[in-house]
């Protein structure tokens, strides 16, 4: 059945709630877009990157959840026992099956009385946690609920995808309003079964519906959600000071911030993808934690994630004068970026364990 | 396949988790339950800050089984701010970069597979360089 244009679908949090803590990782190898166009198109490509993260050898989405959930708790202030949930959302869980979230929570010292999984859902298994937190704090199951979205990300040599596919992330401390650094104004999701990138069990690499991707998927639940969201909570992009949207690339997000009326100045603070690559899980939820960086009390901030299959998750936040003490509390996002070493593609082919035995 | 061994020592390899003495404060990593300060019995549990200084290191070119993927790497003599001194390797760092006396953090990382890629990976502490911020 249609639902009517004037319902509201947007969730507003029964009780008030926010994010209390935040922490970014990103690892210090970097793979420059040239280096895959020397190797596979005679130096001659236009890379939708400058370039992108590599983990190294001794690095997953576990250890590196384990460090972005450091950082939130110290920007928090809170001890671990506090915590009631544990959630990690990724394409590139180290197990296939045993669970992801276990070893981080025990890493950081929760408790044994928490929640803990690990969530699918291509780039958005981080928000969708991070909407599974809002919930969960919300409803009174508990004071903190830590919802991380971090990714080692999987490109076929040679593919487009491998200019792009990177590794990084951010953990976010949702609890309560009065707590809060920013406070969560309200979420909408929009979803479809919409098929345009997707890794079947036990293949290595992903598959994407080329041309596909944009369109009917990133464009459509991207600008769906936002629009939802922006209406059901009576603001435009005047209202709003940064806005966040999930960076396959560099250009798709300057476009679909344009679609929805954000100015270049908006969008930048959080666009990374240019010198991170795409940190799928990770991707809009770094972006998030770079601009609350340099936030200022007071400013609300749009965050649209997509993840293939498809959806998006959308969330408006308020920052709050708790905020500016908290910023410096543990490493910002772009001393992660800062710390950069340059790799070439044999050194790239190593570290993510591409040579055939 | 050693599941009962690393699954006890995982505290203290995630994060430092030793133990802190009753009697004189003295601070034990790892934990063995008895002073090694005073000889009396020591079982509060007392997590490490992390941060500490290198003593004393080595560089490893030929590494031991289990160890191959990472190699060549360093590893030191990590004197900790609590006192204690820890072995340990060196992450996020070129090997012309380490020097005695330089300031680093406790960092969890992938120590090793057990068996092949179908054993359990096994997660502990490494140190690298501070970050500034």
């Amino acid at each position: 059945m249609e639902q009517p244009q004037t319902q509201i679908l947007a969730h507003k949090p029964a009780k008030p709630v926010g994010i209390v803590g935040y922490g970014a990782y990103v690892p210090r190898y970097r793979l420059p877009a040239r280096e895959v166009a020397r190797i596979w198109k005679g130096g001659k490509d236009e890379a939708p990157v400058r370039e992108k993260a590599v983990p190294g050898a001794d690095e997953d989405v576990i250890t590196m959840s384990i460090e972005a959930a450091r950082n939130a708790l110290a920007r928090a202030r809170i001890h671990a026992h506090e915590i009631r949930a544990v959630w990690v959302g990724s394409e590139s869980h180290p197990y296939a099956v045993k669970p992801s979230s276990t070893v981080v929570a025990e890493a950081i010292g929760a408790p044994v009385s928490i929640q803990a999984g690990d969530w699918e859902f291509a780039c958005k298994a981080g928000t969708e946690a991070m909407v599974a937190a809002i919930a969960m704090v919300s409803a009174g199951m508990g004071r903190y609920a830590l919802a991380i979205g971090m990714d080692t990300a999987q490109g076929r040599p040679g593919d487009a995808l491998e200019y792009t596919a990177a590794a990084g992330g951010a953990a976010y401390l949702i609890g309560p309003a009065e707590e809060s650094l920013a406070v969560v104004e309200g979420t909408y999701s929009y979803v479809t079964d919409t098929p345009d990138f997707w890794r079947r069990a036990h293949e290595r690499y992903p598959e994407h519906g080329q041309r596909f991707t944009g369109d009917p998927a990133y464009f459509k639940h991207i600008t769906e959600a936002g629009k939802q969201l922006m209406k059901d909570l009576g603001v435009t992009a005047a209202d709003i000071q940064y806005a966040v949207f999930h960076q396959p690339n560099t250009k798709f997000p300057q476009r679909v911030g344009k679609m929805l009326g954000f100015t270049p100045e908006q969008i930048q603070p959080g666009l990374l993808s240019p010198v991170i690559g795409n940190t799928y899980a990770g991707a809009a939820m770094i972006g998030l934690s770079a601009v609350l960086d340099c936030a200022k009390p007071g400013d609300r901030i749009l965050v649209v994630s997509f993840g293939s299959g498809a959806g998006s998750d959308a969330f408006l936040f308020r920052t709050t004068e708790a905020l500016v003490e908290r910023q410096r509390l543990a490493l910002q996002t772009q001393d992660y970026i800062a710390r950069r070493t340059e790799i070439d593609y044999g050194m790239y082919v190593r570290l993510r364990g591409k040579l055939a035995d | 396949m050693e599941i009962p061994r690393h699954w006890r020592l995982k505290k203290q390899r995630y994060s430092l988790q030793g133990e802190i003495c009753p009697h004189c404060e003295g601070k034990i990593f790892p934990p063995r339950d008895v002073c090694p300060h005073c000889g009396n019995d020591a079982r509060t549990t007392f997590t490490f800050s992390g941060r500490g200084k290198i003593y004393s290191f080595t560089h490893v070119t030929e590494a031991p089984a289990g160890f191959e993927e990472t190699a060549p790497y360093t590893v030191a003599l990590v004197q900790l701010e609590e006192g204690p001194v820890v072995t340990a390797q060196l992450t996020d760092v070129q090997a012309d970069e380490v020097e005695i006396g330089m300031p680093v953090e406790m960092v969890t990382r992938k120590i090793r597979s057990d068996g092949d890629e179908r054993g359990i990976i096994i997660y502990g502490y490494k140190f690298r360089p501070v970050m500034q911020h």
